[in-house]
């Protein structure tokens, strides 16, 4: 029973890291309609700066708030540049420019910082908590992701420039026609996504260790956190990114044993979406001719 | 799904005001030339491009004509390749068997994941078809089927010797091999996309509701296009193992997906002609990035595909398509 | 099919007999070889997720490079040409034919990786290629009977595996052994090598858990591995996997009477001070290499004469990355084949100097450890030491431990 309550655990622990990227992922797709495969080797690539600054002496929250503004700058300059003048292309070659750039993003990342495991300090306490069922940074970096959340929530739900967002993504004809502009709606979202994802790195990279391909398999299991608990609500992509840690943990230590726990994680969350196909927590959209 | 291609535009034939038999001449020639021509290494690559291009045409048919995106079609060329070799190497079958095999058997692993996987439109579709991928390299390693699989070491297969005692090298025989089922793959698809069954496989693409209030099953349609994409895949992955001699799990990680559809993205989405320069691209592309810096090659090569995507937004066949209206305009 | 099989198989066999002792009179392989240069082919991950290890192949360029800007070994360039396959057998498949048909170098040496030398080995030996020295410990590429032209070089995971298991038992012979790895040919000689060793008694005394290269945290494997009470431990794991299982061994409050940790993740940069350093202490692995920031090489000649190199050849490159200390030292090795060799530089020859080196000492190699091969040997180095992390270095211990291999 105990080896139980530690799994539970160790998977609540693990579900918050794929909880903070998932919430990445949400971000954009909300401001922009799109998934953004590369959003996790972006996200490395802004944990590397956040690295170089507080290894040039900088306080931890400085670097951090000012890797943040990086990324925001990065996210609307890659908005800008490759994305804008694109926009009248089909989803397919989109997808083919995502690729294009995870490519670039995560080379670039390893050939400027090199591939060797670098450790990423953390701004909380340093060790096992609780008889060393969690440690500090888990704990603090799971009530950073819970605050991100609240900001999110609470930006698309009560402030003008969020409402602005949400229609410029969701019907861009109808935005632009009550004077929303629409181009820059998209360029935020992108910065703010980078942002929110570069957090996520900067939490992330404490317990995994930072490397180039840090986020390699992490965005998937976001992915498909995202997806279980609704990828258009911030709130039901967090629950589904625990969820998955713990489905992954349970699944592997009980019924497959870990050779499959991948795999029984993947086809317990196409099973969830055949029931639910908008995710548990999502709006089913209806689409009228 | 907004695509470039119309139904229309699809199903005529690029007219270029010169005679068809013409195009077809050259074009058997430019596929003949590397037998006597190209050294065993060219050809080997040609061979491989010929391979990816079957790949690629499969997924094309469901991502490009019937508009649901697929971002695994790398498990279906791991199945197909997985059967070839155990077919080969634990049953001791001759490789023609195998060819037929994998196409029929990935076809049928293609009906069965797209019947639910198809519920799912869009982004669902993507993340589904994107974690088979994922997953199917760690199926491949299971303990339970290592007897066949051979596990993590993988299975070594014999490439074949040319049949009829014909004077050629193993090598210009895989390649002719290869050329000789893409045409006739290629020769399907196109009958089939010309269709009525293609007419409609594209109208659930453009107008899904439309078609169903016409009559059309659009689910089941889906799932058989789903299954005949699949086997086409499939059929590459055997040859691909004919061909490199060797699976192994890692041969089929995500990155092969990934080709995959880069290869159908550069080539042309709902386009017969296209998978073949995307097969050529995802080949010889790497190897140039590769000659442009050996410090990062992998920055140089999505710094490529992305210049390409934004000069070709439309793929190779985009600029042929363009290129056919203007000779046309012309005269 | 069946027949061709078994005739390739006679041919191969009969082909060692040859190998050992060249028949005079048969026309002499001088592909790759002209008067005035050498040329050696090599695959490197250079992108895609293994590329951590490019820098073995950063290093060679540089090395021969150097050589020839020297003035060429015996007055002959060596043209070194290396190609990458992003970690994938396809296409080291590929890039194997482009160097041997195309390229027509004369021996491809230190290729990278399991899967693409698996892939590549048959071919190797089919067109009597030299395939030297892989940059891979799996166990099979010691098979002269089937692939002649085949060698590896340093020792093999199973060998390792042997080590520990044997060390395990003569401190504890009710130890029950957790093993933690990864899911792939790496991980499983681990679980082999143990396996030789407590033959019918592994299933009572061995728990194992895996973990993918995808998965985020090998927190919950680690966590099942204590439960099931285990009170020894054998990480299989890459470097930062390996970080993770030391930390969080520690932190859940597990302590393992015995913790052996594979040599390939025993860097003090990037596996043993990013977990804690005073989080591993106890934990043992067995060495070959010397490690670049183990203090006591500080004045050792092999490693000043490795570091004056870097120096002057690469000052930009991180010292504290083994993988350069490889690199040199099997780069080293190679130019003792090619001397040995005494100008006849035939495919034959050079195979066979492959196979004839006798006690020769590498810079990179901890002190007492030599390289040998025979026709019969094709484990170039079998020796290991076993170490200690006192938390602060590896503190090597016992004597040097030959393997069973």
């Amino acid at each position: 029973m105990n080896g139980f309550l530690h799994q539970v655990i160790a998977g609540i622990a693990t579900g918050g890291i794929y909880a903070s990227v998932a919430l990445a992922l949400v971000m954009i797709y909300q401001a922009t309609h799109h998934v953004n495969f590369a959003q996790g080797e972006m996200a490395t690539f802004s944990t590397y700066i956040a690295l170089t600054l507080v290894q040039s002496g900088m306080p931890f929250w400085v670097a951090f708030l000012a890797t943040v503004a990086i990324s925001f700058c990065i996210g609307v300059v890659i908005e800008r540049v490759l994305m804008r003048p694109m926009d009248k292309a089909s989803v397919l070659t989109h997808v083919g420019l995502f690729i294009g750039l995870v490519l670039v993003v995560s080379n670039l990342t390893g050939w400027v910082f090199d591939y060797t495991v670098k450790p990423f300090p953390t701004p909380f306490y340093d060790g096992p908590l609780l008889g060393g069922l969690v440690t500090g940074h888990e704990l603090g970096s799971t009530a950073v992701t819970l605050v991100v959340l609240g900001m999110v929530f609470l930006f698309f739900r009560y402030t003008r420039l969020g409402l602005a967002m949400r229609a410029a993504a969701f019907n861009p004809a109808s935005a632009r026609l009550v004077g929303v502009r629409v181009g820059w709606m998209l360029a935020l979202g992108w910065g703010l996504a980078a942002a929110i994802g570069a957090i996520a790195g900067i939490m992330v990279a404490p317990v995994v260790f930072l490397e180039p391909n840090m986020m390699l398999g992490i965005l998937l299991y976001a992915f498909a956190g995202a997806l279980l608990g609704g990828i258009d609500n911030p709130g039901g992509a967090v629950i589904g990114g625990f969820a998955v840690g713990i489905i992954e943990n349970l699944g592997g230590t009980y019924i497959v044993g870990t050779e499959l726990k991948l795999t029984l994680a993947l086809f317990i969350i196409i099973g969830v979406l055949l029931v639910k196909p908008a995710g548990l927590f999502g709006r089913v959209v209806l689409s009228r001719v | 799904m907004p695509s470039e291609t119309t139904l229309v535009e699809v199903s005529r034939r690029p007219a270029l005001g010169i005679d068809p038999r013409i195009l077809w001449g050259i074009g058997l020639a430019l596929l003949i030339a590397p037998l006597f021509m190209a050294e065993s290494y060219r050809l080997f690559q040609l061979t491989l491009a010929g391979i990816y291009a079957i790949a690629i045409l499969g997924l094309n048919i469901i991502t490009g004509y019937n508009g649901q995106i697929s971002l695994g079609h790398g498990a279906f060329y791991a199945v197909g390749a997985y059967v070839a070799a155990i077919m080969m190497d634990k049953l001791g079958l001759p490789y023609w068997t195998t060819l037929p095999s994998a196409a029929v058997i990935c076809g049928l692993v293609g009906y069965g994941i797209g019947f639910p996987a198809l519920r799912l439109g869009g982004l669902y579709l993507a993340l589904t078809t994107f974690s088979l991928a994922v997953a199917v390299p760690q199926i491949l390693k299971y303990k339970g089927i290592e007897d066949w699989t051979g596990g993590v070491q993988g299975v070594l297969v014999f490439k074949p010797d040319p049949p009829f005692g014909l004077p050629i090298s193993a090598d210009q025989y895989l390649y002719l091999l290869t050329v000789v089922l893409a045409l006739g793959v290629f020769l399907l698809v196109r009958n089939l996309m010309a269709s009525r069954i293609g007419r409609a496989i594209m109208a659930i693409r453009d107008h899904g509701l439309a078609a169903e209030a016409m009559g059309m099953d659009a689910a089941k349609l889906k799932t058989s296009t789903f299954a005949v994409s699949a086997g086409i895949t499939g059929l590459a992955g055997a040859l691909s193992a004919i061909a490199i001699e060797f699976v192994s799990p890692d041969s089929f990680q995500v990155s092969l997906s990934i080709t995959l559809f880069v290869g159908m993205v550069v080539g042309g989405v709902a386009s017969i002609i296209g998978p073949v320069f995307g097969g050529l691209f995802v080949v010889f592309v790497p190897n140039l990035a590769e000659e442009v810096s050996k410090a990062a090659p992998g920055v140089i090569y999505g710094i490529i595909l992305i210049v390409f995507l934004f000069v070709l937004p439309g793929g190779v066949a985009g600029l042929l398509r363009r290129l056919a209206t203007w000779l046309k305009r012309q005269s | 099919m069946l027949n061709r099989r078994t005739l390739l198989a006679a041919g191969a066999a009969a082909l060692a007999g040859p190998l050992a002792a060249p028949r005079i009179g048969q026309a002499a392989d001088l592909t790759g070889v002209t008067a005035d240069e050498i040329k050696i082919g090599s695959i490197f991950p250079y992108s895609g997720p293994a590329s951590a290890y490019g820098v073995i192949g950063r290093l060679q360029q540089v090395f021969f490079k150097a050589i020839n800007d020297a003035g060429g070994f015996q007055g002959r360039k060596l043209n070194y040409i290396t190609y990458d396959d992003g970690y994938q057998p396809p296409k080291a498949v590929e890039q194997a034919r482009r160097l041997v048909d195309q390229d027509k170098v004369s021996f491809l040496f230190n290729t990278l990786g399991t899967p693409s030398n698996t892939a590549i080995q048959r071919y190797m030996n089919q067109r009597k290629v030299p395939h030297l020295f892989l940059a891979t410990g799996a166990d099979k590429w010691a098979n002269p009977r089937e692939y002649p032209w085949t060698i590896g070089y340093q020792p093999s995971y199973r060998t390792e595996a042997q080590i520990f298991a044997k060390f395990m038992l003569e401190a504890d012979r009710n130890a029950k052994l957790g093993i933690l790895y990864q899911n792939d040919d790496f991980g499983k000689d681990y679980i082999a090598g143990v396996r030789d060793v407590l033959g019918p008694r592994f299933d009572t005394l061995v728990k194992t858990a895996s973990y993918e290269v995808t998965d985020a945290t090998i927190d919950s494997q680690v966590v099942q591995l204590q439960s099931l009470g285990c009170n020894a431990l054998l990480t299989a794991a890459t470097p930062k996997f390996a970080a993770q299982t030391i930390r969080k061994v520690f932190d859940i409050g597990w302590r393992p009477k015995q913790h052996f940790l594979t040599d390939v993740s025993i860097s003090v940069g990037a596996v043993m001070n990013p977990a804690g350093p005073e989080k591993g202490v106890g934990i043992i692995t067995a060495q070959y290499l010397k490690e670049p920031t183990d203090p006591t090489w500080q004045a050792d000649p092999g490693m000043n004469e490795w570091r004056a190199w870097m120096q002057r050849h690469m000052p930009d490159a991180d010292q504290t990355d083994g993988n350069f200390v490889y690199s040199y030292g099997v780069a080293k090795c190679m130019m003792q084949v090619l001397t040995q060799c005494n100008g006849d530089f035939s495919r034959e020859n050079i195979m066979k100097q492959a196979t004839s080196l006798n006690g020769v000492v590498i810079p990179s190699l901890i002190n007492g450890i030599t390289v040998g091969t025979s026709a019969s040997n094709y484990h170039p180095i079998r020796t290991m030491q076993l170490a200690k992390w006192d938390g602060k270095t590896w503190e090597r211990f016992g004597g040097l431990i030959q393997g069973a291999g």
